[in-house]
Formats: structure tokens, C-alpha cells, sequence
């Protein structure tokens, strides 16, 4: 096809009415302490902060900011249950407790979604369709493995590794608590594990799940709070696996304050991912990937496709038509039904994403924004493409973690390859090509720990994820989800 | 091979340039559109949309005389119960009944729509098929759904396809028309595209999924892609083209979804019975029920509404 000329109008005319997902059903307290050896207790310090709607700026609850003396009191009860009921307990019998965690949370999915597009801006059709099932669904899948270990590690033992200290992000707060408790669980750990500052409601509604379970106390500990608790977990003489998600930054202080000690970690960090689309793609279906890629929970994934590289024949023609999907895509309330992009997280996030909106400009880069409304109030940035851009460019070579994406064009497929690799990060990739030996041949080419083809951002508990380079260190879910949680004897 | 016939296309498009197509990622897509919860006044104004684009149908061996004018009174008295409704765009007919139709829609503002060209399975000579819509087109007809051959499509022949398409548009005068691939016959989603492509192309004004013979009618993943060709073609020359899903859509949830996915395919300009018609026969009494039921707040019994 030519370059299109002709422009398709997407405003105006029919439009869709508000439709909000209904908050009645919904129980928060004003103010949640720790969940410590199977009780919310207060924090030692007795220091509380608030946490945020970010679509309204409104407080929604107060969370406990936990201190080091915290900290230590989580990691001992963890402890103690290791060595108490939960380390004696028979691996079937764990398995029982992890699969009625699954079955409470695929009951309360309802609860578990609002609460998260609540404190978290994501849209209520991710958090309903993506981030509660799947939370679910590796609970399911872990508590399968808990008594099949030996199977999983043929001829080798599987000894439990003690206390597993778990910090996670803000962009999937319920789901990367499930990725991380549930293979722990299953291999027979205890864990300690400290929510993102600006999100942490659903992992306390997940400390009432793991008590209505009826899980020994102590097993699952839960503690919010700042860096600081994060620091201190890390640095905590009784943990024996420290499993973080979060920026390259962050995991490169973990790291140096883990050499040296006899700690076990796996690292899921940054990403700069390139989704590749060629000539003989299936077009419209590879606008609609690259849609999925970068404006997928407002970009905040660490494994977007925050870079497209789109074969020059067609590029015209791929941009032309993103431009028109992004005018359908609907920007506003997360709890809306037919919202595609929700909040941006925090006014820090936000801030940083318009830092780099500037830098892409002053850079050079020819920036397009869709024209939607957005709501007065609360934190909310446009769906956002850059043209004209190079490798040389910051918007091309930095983690954004928004909805921004970087076009770049090539020729050849050794130029896709090359571009795509020139990055310090090597977490996820794309290809689209209507040719099964390509997928092949450039899948083998990408150093990414996962690539999709004809497809983004698919996510399954029974596949491994986690990445090369500065991306981390180790692999979450599936088979090899299990290996970070146990030390293997002849 | 097709007769000479004036005024008619000759510009064969080059179809290997037509993008691939990716069931999976079809689905997907349509799925995001039937996650589109559209309610109040929206539902209101979608549903009212929805009777002014109908093309109320009987395509029965077994029709009269008297079923078309029964069709036709319905055509222009949707519900006597709920004035104030819009009227269906068409009445869709076999050739012997367009002068019944005529005779009854006589000062209505309504089309009168008729299948021609050996309808449904194409089955014949291009002579028999440019009698069969012309002897439509004298009678009254403004609109004619033919059939394209499927058997030279499917065996490549595309050059034989595109001229009788030609050709038939060419008998057609100023009645507008509409081209039937019958999707369910082609197979394949790469097959529908190109299909969708050559009778745009070939002059079609409309292109159109299924005859409603055959099993699979329309679908929103076949209508998507043809949405997707007519988008292409409008990106390049600036031509809108119609489309029209037909068979299978019967009832009013449905056929919202498919008005979504036509908004964020197309845009607004195609939101109009101009562009965008549904061809069904039970679809309009499940719109009046769930507009009745957005007017009291309460579902009547079936037998409220008239089965014509």
C-alpha cells in the first residue's frame, strides 16, 4: 500500500457512555497495620502514610511504614514457622493450602481487581481479564509442584532454602506478590514480603486471604513500607533468598550488598524491548501488537515493546495506521469498563515520563500525541509515539516505563538484529512476519529472555520469564520458577 | 470468459500486495470490541442506529406476494407501540418480487434491495446473471446483492471474477451495488481480503460477508477484515465503500458489537445506513425488545412485536 493520504475521523458522533466497574462490594480500612506471624500488628514506630488514588489524588487508606525492628520481627516469624509447622509439614499438605489461596482469590477476583485499578490507575478491564486471573493461575500452578519436586529435579534432591525476603514492583502489585509467594510456598519456604510504597492494598488483601486460608503463622508475612523496610530486608542476616522486581538501579545496589554473603537472588529488572515488525507481516494485526506492547498498563511493564523498528517499505503505512488506533484508544477513569489507559501510577512516575516527552523533543525526535481528553484531576499522559529518532537518542536507549514509544525503520534484517541488541537490556522482544523461518531465525538472534512472535506481551505460569543482560539475574515462573527456591543435593 | 461490456473497470489489482492476515490476532481484536460495555443513552442512540441500517430480508422459496407487502409494512412501521423510531434502510428481495415491493413502498423512503446473479450459489453464465439484475433494475430495484463466482476465485481465476463483477455493476445503472464474497465458501481470512479487495476494486459499491445459505453467515472476525480492506482502500484513494454482514446476527447485543468495531475501524463517517447495513430478518424485533425494555424497564413477551 502507498503512503496513506487520507485520514479516517474517530471523534465526535457516537460515543460510549460511562460505564464504572461498581465499588459497593468493596471493604478497606482506614488504616492497615503489618501482617506479621498471622496478625496485622501495629508498626513498631507507629508510622502510617497514605496511599493514593492516582486517577482522583485522593486518599484511599493509611498503610504502615515499617522500620528495620519490623523487618527483623517479620523475618523471625518466618523463621520460626520454617522451622515450625510449615518446614515439618508434608509436601502434599502444602500444596493443599497454596491451591485454597488460588480458590480464594478467584472468588474475591472481583475485589482483588477494583482494589487494584483503585490504588493502582490500571484499567478494571487488566486487572479483571490479566492481572487476577493470572495471579490465580500461579498459585494453581505452583501448589501442583509442591509435592512433584522430586520430578522436577530428576535424580537430584530438592531441599528448601529457609526464609525467602521478597520486595516487588507497583505496575503488577498483585501479580508479581503471587509470582513470587507461590513457587516460595511450594518449595517449602517461608516469606517476608514488602509491597511497592504507592501500591500496597491488594498484597494486605492478600495477607487476608492467606489467613482465611488458614496458613500456619508466619508463613506469609507482609510488610509495607518505604525503601528503607526493602533495604533492611535485603541486609537481614536470617534471609536466605532475597527475589526483587524493579529498575536495574535498585537491583544493581542488591546485588553489592549481597556479594559476599551466602544469600541465593534472582533479579527481574529494566527493559528496553524491540518489537520488530517486517514488510510481510500481517499489518493490522502487528498495529494492534504494538498497541498491546507499549500502552499496556500505561507502559508501566517492564517488558513493553518501548521500541519499534518497522521495515521501511511498510513504515508509512504502520504509522499511519497506529496514529488512527491510538485516537480509539480510551484514556480516563481506571475503574471505567471501556477504559484502554488508565493513571499513571504516581506524580513521581509522571513527572519522569514528561522529563523524557522534553528530552525526546529537544533530542530531535518528531513526538505525536493522540488528541483525547483527559480528566482534570489525577496523573494521566497521552498515548505517545516518537519519530525520527536514532540509537544515539535517550527516548531509544532508557527505560521510560510509560506510554512512549520509540520508531525507528530498517532495511535490512541484519540492521533490525543489530538494532535491536544495541541495548544494555535483554529482557523481551517481538517479531511479526507472516514467515515461519523468520520468526526462527531472528527469535535466535535477540538476546531477550523472551520473544513473542505475531504476539506481545503473553504471559503464562508455566513459561519462564526473566532476562539477559542488565535486565537480571534468574527465571520466574514455570519449571525454572522453581530453581530459584530450592538448593539441589546428589 | 466475460462479454464486452462498456464503462466497466479493467485495472486487475495486484493482490499480492494485500497484507497477510493473523487469525489469532483477528481474534483478539474482536474479542477487545465485544469487551466494550456500552450502556444508557448510548445503548439508546446504538440501537436506533441499528433498525435505520437493517435490510430486512426474506429470501425464501416459499415467499408471496403477500409476505413482501406484510415485509414492506414492516419495513416502513417498525413498531406502531414506539413512535418516533427510525425506518430500516432496505427491503431485500428476489428479482420477481421487486415490483410487489415497489408497488408497496410507493412514497417511503426506503430501498428496495434484490439479489441477482444466480442467486445464491452464482451457478451460471455471465448472460444469465446480467439478465437476472438487469430484468432486478427495470422492475425497481436501487440496490443489487449479487454473488461472485466462487469457483474461478478459489481456483485463482481472479481476472474472470473482477470482470463479471465489473460487468454486473455495469448492468446495475444507478442502482448502487453490493458484492457477496460468501465468506463461509472462501475458507481462509488471507482468501476474504483478497476477495474483499478485487470486488472493491471491480466496482463494487458495497462488498457484503454471506448470502445467508451457507454456514458460516457473517462473523465479526470476517467483517473485521473486510472493514480492514475497505480502510485500505480509503487510505489510498479517499473512496468510501459499504459493507454489509449479513446472516446470523440476530440479535441486539450482537449487532452493538459490531457497531463498535465499525466506529473503531472506520471511524464516524461510515456510521450511517449509507455505509453500513445489516442484512438479517429476526434482528429488528430483538432491537424493539431491548428498546422497549430501555423505555419501561421491563422485557415484554415476543409476541408484542410482529413476526413478519
Amino acid at each position: 500500500m502507498a503512503t496513506p493520504e487520507n485520514k479516517l475521523a474517530f471523534s465526535g458522533g457516537w460515543e460510549y457512555d460511562p460505564a464504572p466497574q461498581s465499588t459497593d462490594h468493596i471493604t478497606l480500612n482506614k488504616r492497615y497495620g503489618l501482617f506479621i506471624n498471622g496478625d496485622f500488628v501495629p508498626p513498631a514506630r507507629g508510622r502510617y502514610f497514605d496511599t493514593i488514588n492516582p486517577a482522583t489524588e485522593e486518599k484511599i487508606s493509611r498503610v504502615a511504614d515499617a522500620s528495620s525492628d519490623d523487618v527483623d520481627k517479620a523475618v523471625k516469624a518466618a523463621r520460626a514457622a520454617y522451622n515450625g509447622a510449615w518446614g515439618r509439614m508434608k509436601p502434599a499438605e502444602r500444596g493443599k493450602y497454596i491451591y485454597r489461596i488460588a480458590r480464594i482469590i478467584q472468588e474475591r477476583a472481583r475485589e482483588f481487581s477494583v482494589i487494584e485499578s483503585l490504588d493502582g490507575g490500571k484499567p478494571i478491564r487488566e486487572s479483571r481479564d490479566i492481572d487476577v486471573p493470572l495471579a490465580a493461575a500461579h498459585f494453581f500452578y505452583y501448589a501442583g509442584w509442591a509435592d512433584k519436586l522430586e520430578y522436577a529435579f530428576p535424580g537430584r534432591t530438592a531441599r528448601s532454602l529457609g526464609v525467602a525476603g521478597q520486595i516487588i514492583p507497583w505496575n503488577f502489585p498483585l501479580l508479581m506478590a503471587s509470582w513470587k509467594i507461590a513457587p516460595a510456598l511450594a518449595c517449602g519456604n517461608t516469606v517476608v514480603l514488602k509491597p511497592a510504597e504507592t501500591t500496597p492494598l491488594t498484597a494486605l488483601k492478600l495477607a487476608e486471604v492467606v489467613a482465611d486460608a488458614g496458613l500456619p503463622p508466619g508463613v506469609v508475612n507482609i510488610i509495607t513500607g518505604s525503601g528503607v523496610a526493602g533495604a533492611a530486608l535485603v541486609e537481614h542476616p536470617g534471609v536466605d533468598k532475597i527475589a526483587f522486581t524493579g529498575s536495574t538501579n535498585v537491583g544493581r545496589m542488591i546485588q553489592k550488598t549481597l556479594a559476599g554473603t551466602n544469600k541465593k537472588y534472582t533479579l527481574e529488572l529494566g527493559g528496553k524491548a524491540a518489537n520488530i515488525i517486517f514488510a510481510d507481516a500481517a499489518i493490522d494485526e502487528a498495529v494492534e501488537g504494538i498497541v498491546n506492547g507499549i500502552f499496556f498498563n500505561q507502559g508501566h511493564v517492564c517488558c513493553a515493546g518501548s521500541r519499534l523498528l518497522v521495515q521501511e517499505s511498510v513504515a508509512d503505512e504502520v504509522i499511519a495506521k497506529l496514529k488512527d488506533r491510538m485516537e480509539t484508544l480510551i484514556v480516563g477513569d481506571p475503574l471505567d469498563k471501556n477504559t484502554d489507559i488508565g493513571a499513571i501510577n504516581s506524580p513521581m512516575q509522571l513527572e519522569k515520563i514528561e522529563s523524557y516527552l522534553k528530552i525526546g523533543r529537544e533530542e530531535g525526535g518528531e513526538m505525536h500525541q493522540s488528541s483525547c481528553r483527559l480528566p482534570k484531576k489525577g496523573y494521566w499522559c497521552r498515548p505517545t509515539i516518537f519519530t525520527g529518532v536514532s540509537q544515539s537518542n535517550r527516548i531509544v536507549q532508557d527505560e521510560i516505563f510509560g506510554p512512549v514509544l520509540a520508531i525507528q525503520t530498517f532495511r535490512r534484517y541484519d540492521e533490525a538484529v543489530m538494532k535491536a541488541n544495541n541495548t544494555p537490556y535483554g529482557l523481551s522482544g517481538g517479531v511479526w512476519t507472516d514467515k515461519g523461518a523468520k520468526i526462527f531465525k531472528v527469535t535466535q538472534a535477540i538476546r531477550a529472555g523472551v520473544i513473542w512472535a505475531n504476539t506481545f506481551n503473553k504471559f503464562d505460569p508455566t513459561s519462564p520469564f526473566g532476562g539477559y543482560k542488565e535486565s537480571g539475574v534468574g527465571r520466574e515462573g514455570g519449571l525454572h520458577g522453581l530453581g530459584a527456591y530450592v538448593k539441589l543435593g546428589a | 470468459m466475460a462479454q464486452t461490456v462498456v464503462n466497466m473497470p479493467t485495472r486487475l489489482p495486484d493482490l499480492s500486495n494485500v497484507p497477510a492476515v493473523d487469525e489469532v490476532g483477528v481474534n483478539e481484536r474482536v474479542a477487545r470490541f465485544q469487551s466494550r460495555s456500552i450502556k444508557k443513552s448510548s445503548k439508546v442512540e446504538a440501537l436506533k442506529l441499528i433498525l435505520s441500517m437493517i435490510d430486512l430480508t426474506t429470501l425464501e422459496g416459499q415467499d408471496t406476494p403477500g409476505k413482501v407487502r406484510q415485509l414492506c409494512q414492516k419495513a416502513i412501521h417498525l413498531h406502531a407501540a414506539m413512535p418516533g423510531l427510525p425506518h430500516v434502510a432496505a427491503i431485500c428481495v428476489y428479482p420477481t418480487m421487486v415490483s410487489v415491493a415497489k408497488e408497496a413502498l410507493a412514497g417511503h423512503d426506503i430501498n428496495i434491495a434484490s439479489v441477482a446473479t444466480a442467486f445464491p450459489s452464482g451457478m451460471s453464465t455471465l448472460s444469465v446473471k446480467l439478465d437476472d439484475t438487469r430484468m432486478a433494475v427495470d422492475a425497481g430495484a436501487t440496490e443489487i446483492d449479487m454473488v461472485i463466482s466462487r469457483g474461478a476465485f478459489l481456483a485463482g481465476d481472479y481476472r474472470y471474477v473482477f470482470d463479471e463483477i465489473a460487468a454486473v455493476k455495469d448492468a446495475c445503472g444507478d442502482a448502487r451495488l453490493k458484492v457477496i464474497l460468501e465468506t463461509g465458501e472462501l475458507g481462509t481470512l488471507d482468501r476474504i481480503r483478497k476477495a474483499s479487495m478485487l470486488a472493491i476494486h471491480a466496482g463494487a459499491d458495497f462488498i457484503k460477508t454471506s448470502t445467508g445459505k451457507i454456514v458460516p453467515a457473517a462473523t465479526m472476525q470476517v467483517t473485521l477484515v473486510m472493514l480492514q480492506a475497505i480502510r485500505d482502500f480509503y487510505y489510498e484513494t479517499g473512496k468510501m465503500i459499504g459493507m454489509k454482514p449479513a446472516g446470523g446476527i440476530s440479535t441486539a447485543k450482537l449487532a452493538v458489537h459490531y457497531l463498535v468495531m465499525l466506529r473503531e475501524t472506520l471511524g464516524n463517517a461510515w456510521m450511517t445506513p449509507e455505509w453500513f447495513r445489516f442484512g438479517a430478518s429476526s434482528l429488528a424485533n430483538d432491537v424493539l425488545m431491548q428498546l422497549m425494555k430501555q423505555s419501561t424497564g421491563v422485557y415484554q413477551s415476543a409476541d408484542y412485536f410482529s413476526k413478519d
